[in-house]
């Protein structure tokens, strides 16, 4: 697979540092812990995770308590494993605080932060089959998300 | 002097730190958010309505596809393409697909074919004849006749999960022992 080309910052540097942590996330991350993926990133996106920061790559798969953080040329799309999806514009921070979704049942619980930036949210089957277990907060704001299709900015 | 600063602290408080707008809906179904800050609430349920965040809690406002591009254009451009479902039917008993199934089979690629990172989740379903292992173990068969074909085609064998659930999930409920063609399915999600 090449790794270089999925790079959103298309340079060898950030190529070589998201082939890297991709190395590091196949070796260490569980199947389990898997909540979402990056799907769309453009200029300078990085994850933060257990303190370490990641370069943000199309296809990076993100974990509870991840801060996806994105620069002032910046802006990336997750997919969440309910079908959730998530965009972020530039100089955005979202922390994706709790995730926990049943495929089975669509039970679950969403919970994320945007704490700066501006976000577009398509809600999925965590908010569809309970209407009170997805929530977005802002610094000053809670969301309660009854569905679906919304955008919400914080302290630009 | 009191009044002057009195009218900039007020100005400061009401300064907007953020907004939420509800967009249209695709499918029309029923959508609403609701915004609570500092004890305050209000329901935005239509499209456009919209909410200014201040300190002295959420107020409402309507907004308008033009502003919401010039501020979230950036954002909502950057939207992952909506998960995709196909599903394919199979020959009783058989882990072989139904001619017009075999047809579905190249929209499915396309469709994989189209997404950066494509994530499949394949899983497998029979109807009610003949028991639960016998079942688990067919819907399974199913599941990676999909994975394999997807597999054949170039799909990184990493991005597709074939599961099984046997005959728990019929689309169509029927009795114990029925045959129905439209439970002995593949449902796929592409992400």
């Amino acid at each position: 697979m090449n790794f270089v080309s999925l790079s959103c910052r298309r340079s060898l540097l950030a190529g070589i540092i998201t082939a890297a942590a991709a190395c590091a996330g196949l070796a260490t991350a569980a199947a389990a812990a898997e909540i979402g993926q990056i799907k769309v990133c453009k200029g300078l996106v990085t994850v933060d995770r257990k303190g370490q920061a990641l370069e943000g790559s199309i296809g990076l798969r993100l974990e509870t308590a991840d801060v996806v953080k994105t620069g002032a040329d910046g802006s990336v799309g997750i997919t969440m494993s309910d079908n959730s999806l998530l965009s972020a514009g530039p100089n955005s921070i979202l922390a994706l605080e709790r995730f926990d979704f049943d495929p089975t049942t669509s039970q679950g619980r969403f919970d994320a932060q945007l704490q700066r930036g501006t976000l577009a949210v398509i809600s999925g089957r965590i908010a569809k089959q309970s209407p009170q277990a997805m929530t977005l907060r802002t610094p000053s704001a809670a969301l309660a998300v009854r569905g679906t299709e919304f955008v919400v900015s914080a302290n630009e | 002097m009191v009044t002057a600063s009195l009218a900039a602290l007020l100005a400061a408080c009401a300064a907007p730190q953020g907004s939420v707008v509800l967009l249209p809906e695709a499918g029309g179904r029923d959508s609403a958010v609701v915004v609570s800050q500092g004890g305050q609430e209000v329901v935005l349920g239509q499209p456009y309505a919209g909410a200014k965040l201040t300190s002295t809690g959420p107020q409402k406002y309507s907004s308008n596809a033009a502003e919401v591009q010039a501020q979230f254009g950036a954002a909502m451009a950057a939207l992952p393409s909506r998960p995709a479902q196909f599903t394919l039917y199979f020959v009783e008993g058989r882990d072989e697909f139904t001619d017009a199934s075999k047809k579905s089979i190249d929209s499915l690629f396309a469709e994989i074919a189209s997404r950066p990172v494509p994530d499949v989740l394949v899983v497998g379903h029979t109807d009610k004849v003949g028991g639960d292992a016998a079942n688990d173990v067919l819907s399974r068969q199913r599941a990676e006749v999909v994975r394999r074909a997807l597999i054949a085609r170039g799909i990184a064998p990493e991005n597709v999960v074939a599961i099984g659930r046997g005959k728990r999930e019929p689309v169509v409920p029927t009795a114990d022992g029925v045959a129905e063609a439209r439970n002995r399915r593949v449902e796929i999600l592409v992400r």
